[in-house]
């Protein structure tokens, strides 16, 4: 445990050492407005909620997540410093741990700063802080699932654009695997029960829940048991890929 | 118990098979030298022992603990200097050797004396607070040792230490990996060798990922033809009658003689399968009167026994690196 705090430090501080860090979290927080203000029309539609903020997270994480992610591993193959890692008496699970927890601190930190519309929207209405809150979680347990794709897929890779664009591709088939155009790609070869699975996969079904505040625990077991699923293929994808 | 011991180690790539049945034990106080063509297996077997990878077949333990089995406790009796030193770029040399220390264990003002020591040792004092990706090869380097030794490791396992150093900073290195080796198993692979003959007890050759050679850096110069041969320097005037009289020695089997240069010529008399020919030879000089500005006697040439062991094991691409050339000459075929 102790180890993967120490690689989870040294990750963080990694972050905030380049200007990967602040260009991130700068086009983040920018994001996050405009969709909030413009697409979503926070004004416009005269709630006291943050609704038309949270609404767009699944679709902000799904470019901004992998771009964080895609460096977890792929960086770590094409410097070689895995070798370092791997050799130094810290046991894979630690590692990964370690590297997942570093990157989901930073995008929480990013969530945070983000708390600028919070207090407008307390300054202009009377907003149930609690659905804030609740809303805000999810949003970190959602992004955390992303981040496990992410992560996984950096490992099979020495390329961060193709780390990228394939976890790009991954998260988008979970944003929407309940919508058509991914159910219609199994519909028809897959067997009823698995299209009714692939369904009930879809991201934005289960943040849709808990945006409006309701905690639903199938929810939240559903994101945790999927960051620890990929957490899981991480590990598998590193002893498998390391040497080349 | 051996300090490290390694049991038909055999690492296989799909269909190449890249350390095939390596053998072999290090105890405290040596110094083994892996000498090899590149694409020979010393670095993978540094991996197999390091357990970065996981061998195909046979086993590696350092200090009786299986790396495989217990990964733990054998990377921490080991330090680790990985083929290019390879660094976390962003960070500064401190940064990164508190981040092994912590990794490694050590807290507070132990930590802190530690790297203090290791810093002094390999001299990072001036570049402490720079980060890493700026610094020269030589010191990148001398930070992934400072990293490998920070835990006063009793095993040493370093991937070419000095590769990229400049004259000074090889010696410094070898001094350093000389006034370690007391205390210590050390391994080391260069493809430099007279690096074999100042710090290794040991050298073996590996080749194709088997082991061609094992023994001291004597028994491998030993098996040159240059062997005990004897060079000596007269001048021109007696030359001819010299040469005609050493090549009708029994032990020798050739005589070279070097071009005329201020008035004198080397004769190099080589041994009939390395016996000592120098007291003939002396013998006949005093005998015939020749006025001899030089005698001395050939230890052997490692880079010529190198090439004659390894030469079966070259793939066309192979250039042979014998003693220190500048980089241009060596990419020349």
């Amino acid at each position: 445990m102790n180890n993967t705090l120490v690689i989870s430090k040294r990750e963080l501080g990694a972050y905030f050492a380049t200007p990967v860090a602040y260009v991130f979290i700068v086009i983040f927080l920018l994001l996050m407005g405009v969709f909030a203000f413009y697409l979503g029309g926070f004004y416009e539609r005269n709630q006291a909620d943050l609704d038309a903020f949270f609404q767009w997270h699944p679709w902000l994480y799904l470019f901004l997540i992998p771009a964080l992610s895609m460096r977890l591993w792929a960086e770590e193959r094409k410097t070689g410093t895995i070798e370092l890692l791997m050799t130094l008496p810290v046991s894979l699970t630690e590692a990964v741990l370690g590297k997942f927890l570093a990157a989901w601190c930073f995008t929480a930190v990013a969530l945070m700063l983000t708390f600028p519309i919070w207090i407008t929207v307390n300054y202009l209405g009377d907003p149930d802080n609690g659905v804030i809150v609740a809303a805000y979680l999810g949003s970190l347990i959602m992004a955390g699932a992303f981040l496990a794709i992410g992560s996984c897929i950096s490992a099979l890779t020495k390329n961060q654009v193709i780390a990228f664009v394939v976890s790009v591709v991954v998260c988008f088939c979970f944003v929407l695997s309940g919508f058509p155009m991914v159910l219609d790609f199994f519909s028809g070869w897959v067997p009823p029960m698995m299209l009714d699975a692939i369904s009930d996969f879809s991201f934005l079904t289960h943040f849709a829940a808990i945006r409006k505040g309701v905690i639903d625990v199938r929810s939240l077991i559903y994101f945790l048991s999927l960051i620890a699923l990929w957490l899981y293929a991480t590990t598998v994808a590193i002893d498998a890929r390391k040497a080349s | 118990m051996h300090a490290i011991e390694v049991r038909q180690l055999t690492k296989r790539f799909g269909p190449l098979t890249a350390v095939n049945g390596v053998s072999f034990t290090v105890d405290r106080g040596e110094v083994l030298g892996f000498l090899g063509p590149n694409g020979a297996g010393k670095s993978t077997t540094m991996k197999l022992i390091t357990g970065f990878l996981e061998p195909s077949g046979g086993y590696a333990k350092v200090y009786g603990h299986d790396v495989v089995e217990e990964p733990i406790e054998a990377k921490r009796k080991l330090g680790y200097l990985p083929e290019g030193a390879p660094l976390y770029g962003e960070m500064t040399p401190r940064g990164f050797l508190e981040f092994i220390a912590e990794v490694r264990g050590f807290k507070g003002s132990e930590a802190q004396r530690r790297i203090a020591q290791v810093v002094e040792k390999v001299h990072l004092e001036g570049v402490m607070g720079q980060r890493i990706e700026t610094l020269s090869k030589g010191y990148k380097r001398r930070v992934g040792l400072a990293q490998a030794l920070l835990h006063d490791p009793e095993a040493l396992i370093l991937d070419e230490p000095t590769d990229g150093l400049d004259p000074n900073q090889k010696h410094e290195v070898r001094t350093l990996i000389h006034d370690m080796a007391r205390d210590k198993a050390i391994i080391i692979s260069t493809h430099i060798l007279e690096e074999v003959d100042t710090v290794c007890t040991r050298a073996m050759i590996i080749g194709r990922g088997r082991v061609l050679f094992s023994g001291t850096p004597a028994e491998l110069a030993a098996r040159s033809e240059y062997h005990n041969a004897v060079s000596l320097v007269v001048r021109s005037g007696t030359a001819a009658a010299a040469k005609r009289r050493i090549e009708a020695l029994a032990g020798v089997v050739r005589v070279e003689a070097g071009a005329v240069a201020d008035g004198h010529v080397r004769i190099l008399a080589m041994p009939r399968n390395g016996v000592s020919i120098l007291a003939d030879i002396a013998e006949a000089a005093r005998a015939g009167g020749w006025e001899i500005d030089g005698l001395a006697v050939e230890a052997g040439r490692l880079d010529e026994v190198f090439r004659t062991i390894t030469a079966h094991y070259q793939d066309d691409t192979f250039i042979p690196e014998g003693r220190e050339r500048p980089r241009a000459d060596r990419a020349a075929p």
